[in-house]
């Protein structure tokens, strides 16, 4: 709800393990993961970050699976076009279920 | 032509300085009143004033930027490009700059040294004489080690006339470069966020970019600006304040690097609303635009230039971003200071 | 940027928006309610009220934490601060926030100590950094950054910091959600279910919405296809005549919440019996306080902190705009004494706040576009 962004985990402090250097787009910094501590991220993953935390760890298949989902949306469309195509100009559009 | 403002404020805020809303209230409600001539001219980077006869443009400006030095510059660099930038986005050559140093005693020579060098070789990359100058020291704890103010003339480059109500609707904005960069540098360059990333201030002189534009499409020129503080969002409010016409700018064609997104992001600020130093934002009659564009291209520093939007009826004396989907939102003048946006 | 640009591709948002139109009966109103603060700047600054059918109204929740913060409480913690030797340090959201003597930049003007802060681990680095101060952290947010001054605390307490201290305004979503439902004239079809908030505390909390109140819910994110497609997962609920808690941020949300957060909160905080919050009243059992073993880093207790009680200006119309009643525009002082330059209510201030997102990047639209682009 509060400005939370992806960031990529670049690697974890040989200090404090707690302590990680992620990057937003190029722009590098500090985070901890103290609230992460029960499913630890490792470099190379995504995370979550909120006033220099990390919230969650980033599903990268659920957020493919979500694309996924909303490029179907303009499949169904385009499979309507279709059987519109085929003579049925008279049809009505009917709402996709 | 602008509305009357009258300056109530009981005392001065950071935020009157930073470029937007307030300085305008404190300029136009505070210092022109008192000290300008009635003119009805809106007021622009530089002045045109007449020496038996002979126009010439005057402009100055102080630099209190903190920390001194950065990467892709020092407060040197800045105080000789940034009244440089002001001459030529008023269509004028700056020829010679008094400079005025207000130092903080305690400041070790090698600083100053460092700093006056930096402004020699600015000032020779720029084509530009320093003929004088002043010296003030005040006493440890004021002047953030220094603040250095110049003052610019030049002569009016031939081909060019720059005021807002020639813009018209169907007239281009062109900007010269990726955005953001010089203000988000200083920001990380505090290490009061701990944020690093590979950014440089953009400090440079424009004029060989406003020379290239006025030898391919001078008469096409409108306006010009240079957006530094208040960033491009606050230069193209100023216009279409003045122009009544409005600015509608297309979001992906706007340029900004990587970085200064991401930064964007993670601080909750718009790249609109940051500073520049190295840019020039330019209205141009349509017919000259990609003639203007392309000689940008050929230029040194010019290759990023972007045409991002152009003049319309509506929203009058506004400026409208839109995006690719059709979602539209209206980008104001810079509020207060750019503050990280959090929660 | 990753999980950022695909999230924002036009085509993608052209094609849910014709979902969207598809999906809506053009011989119904839908009053959709967006709770969090950070959905409503989202929706203004990707202009999303252009991309949908005009018989989608979108209703402004009270989910941004400056905005439903009192005025006292801001009073409260700036006259903490005046003890001497004393540094404030807050999020930049707070820095304009007015309080009947000035907002924190005021006071900064004036002399004050203040610090804008990124994250509460900064105000403990300052107070470790500066041994002689005390560090007055000014919190605020709701579950989602209620964890991480937890924790914060908890490293000062493991680390024994003994010039940190933590205001805490720290509030919780849940009792906001009921009041707004409660409301006498409130009339809504379904939420927009917070983004972030969940992360923490997963989407089980909001259970009560569907079957109890009878009204679907989407936990949603922030992107503009995740905003779209949660209002498509809406309309498609309502179509059908269901009501139930859907997770549409799946990516980052899950349904059981984050147990660590959970559990540090559970150790650091603990229920106020009652909180005022501007706009909706005294609502029990609404935020949270340090409990008694962080008593040392509680600024409640080691700072003299008056217990101010100010009423919002009389002509200020935030609790109606925080309630959804009215809109930005239609509040009094909208545009002319309250504008962002010159907040008069947090609202305005916030840039999660309705009014500001409202003024800043809408109000001086004059047509608002009735079609969509085609996809370049």
């Amino acid at each position: 709800m509060c400005l939370a962004i992806p960031a990529k985990i670049i690697e974890i402090s040989t200090e404090n393990d707690n302590l990680a250097l992620v990057d937003v787009a190029g722009v590098r910094r500090h985070v901890d993961l103290g609230l992460l501590e029960d499913d630890r991220p490792k470099p190379g993953d995504w995370v979550l970050i909120h006033v220099g935390y990390a919230m969650t760890k980033i599903s990268e298949q659920d957020a493919t699976e979500q694309m996924r989902i909303l490029e179907m949306l303009g499949e169904s469309e385009a499979a309507m076009q279709e059987v519109r195509g085929y003579g049925s100009e008279n049809a009505e559009r009917k709402p996709v279920t | 032509m602008a509305p009357k403002t009258r300056f109530h404020d009981p005392q001065i805020e950071m935020a009157h300085g930073a470029g937007g809303k307030a300085s305008r209230r404190l300029i136009e409600g505070l210092f022109v009143p008192l000290l300008y001539e009635t003119s009805s001219e809106p007021l622009g980077d530089a002045a045109r004033v007449y020496l038996n006869g002979a126009p010439l443009a005057i402009t100055t400006d102080s630099f209190v930027v903190r920390p001194l030095v950065f990467p892709g510059g020092s407060i040197g660099e800045l105080a000789v490009n940034g009244t440089v930038n002001d001459l030529a986005v008023s269509g004028a050559k700056a020829e010679t700059l008094v400079v005025a140093f207000v130092l903080e005693a305690g400041l070790p020579t090698e600083i100053l040294r460092a700093e006056i060098q930096a402004m020699a070789a600015a000032a020779q990359k720029a084509g530009v004489r320093i003929v004088g100058g002043d010296t003030k020291v005040v006493e440890h704890g004021k002047a953030d080690s220094m603040y250095i103010s110049t003052t610019g003339i030049g002569a009016p480059i031939s081909g060019i006339t720059v005021d807002p109500a020639s813009v018209r609707r169907g007239d281009k904005v062109l900007v010269s470069g990726p955005i953001g960069d010089h203000g988000i540098t200083i920001l990380l360059a505090r290490g009061e966020l701990d944020l690093e990333a590979d950014l440089r201030s953009d400090t440079r002189s424009v004029l060989p970019l406003v020379e290239a534009m006025a030898r391919a499409a001078g008469p096409s020129i409108r306006w010009m600006r240079d957006p530094t503080r208040g960033g491009v969002a606050t230069s193209l409010n100023e216009l279409a304040r003045d122009c009544g016409l409005g600015v509608v700018l297309r979001d992906d064609a706007i340029p900004v690097r990587d970085a200064v997104r991401g930064a964007c992001e993670l601080l909750g600020l718009d790249p609109l609303h940051i500073a520049n130093e190295g840019q020039l934002l330019a209205v141009m009659g349509a017919e000259g635009a990609d003639a203007a564009l392309h000689a940008l291209h050929q230029t040194h520093g010019g290759e990023e230039a972007r045409i991002i939007g152009e003049i319309q009826d509506q929203p009058a004396g506004s400026v409208l971003v839109t995006t690719r989907y059709g979602g539209t939102r209206i980008v104001d003048m810079l509020v207060g200071d750019p503050l990280p946006r959090i929660c | 940027m990753k999980y950022v640009d695909e999230f924002r591709s036009p085509e993608l948002i052209s094609k849910t928006a014709e979902e969207i139109r598809r999906l809506a009966d053009p011989n119904r109103r839908y009053r959709l309610m967006e709770i969090c603060g950070g959905h409503t700047h989202a929706i203004y600054r990707f202009g999303l009220g252009d991309v949908l059918p005009p018989n989608i109204e979108l209703i402004h929740g009270p989910g941004c934490p400056v905005c439903v913060l009192p005025m006292g409480r801001i009073d409260a913690g700036l006259a903490a601060a005046a003890r001497p030797g004393t540094i404030f340090a807050a999020f930049g959201d707070m820095m304009r926030v007015p309080g009947t003597q000035g907002s924190p930049l005021e006071h900064k003007a004036r002399g004050m100590d203040v610090r804008i802060v990124y994250s509460p681990s900064d105000a403990l680095k300052l107070a470790k950094a500066n041994p002689e101060k005390q560090v007055l952290f000014f919190a605020i947010g709701f579950e989602t950054t209620a964890p991480s001054t937890a924790l914060t605390l908890q490293h000062a307490k493991k680390e024994g910091v003994p010039n940190f201290f933590v205001f805490c305004n720290h509030i919780t979503i849940n009792p906001a959600i009921r009041a707004i439902l409660n409301s006498p004239d409130m009339r809504l079809d379904g939420f927009i279910g917070p983004g972030h908030v969940s992360t923490v505390i997963g989407c089980r909390p909001y259970e009560w919405i569907a079957k109890d109140q009878n009204k679907p819910i989407v936990v949603s994110g922030f992107e503009p296809l995740d905003l779209l497609q949660s209002i498509v997962m809406l309309l498609r609920q309502l179509r059908n005549g269901e009501a139930k808690v859907e997770n549409q941020y799946k990516r980052v949300v899950a349904w059981e919440g984050n147990k660590v957060a959970l559990r540090a909160m559970e150790d650091v905080f603990e229920l106020r019996p009652h909180f005022e919050w501007r706009g909706l009243g005294s609502i029990p059992e609404s935020a949270l306080r340090l409990r008694e073993k962080y008593a040392e880093w509680d600024a409640e207790l080691q700072f003299d902190i008056p217990g101010i009680r100010v009423t919002d200006p009389e002509a200020a119309q935030c609790g109606e705009v925080l309630r959804g009643i009215l809109k930005p525009a239609q509040c009094r002082l909208f545009g002319r004494e309250c504008t962002p330059e010159r907040p008069v209510g947090a609202l305005m201030v916030s840039s999660e706040g309705s009014c500001a997102a409202y003024y800043n990047y809408e109000h001086r639209k004059t047509a608002p576009l009735t079609t969509i682009e085609a996809p370049a």
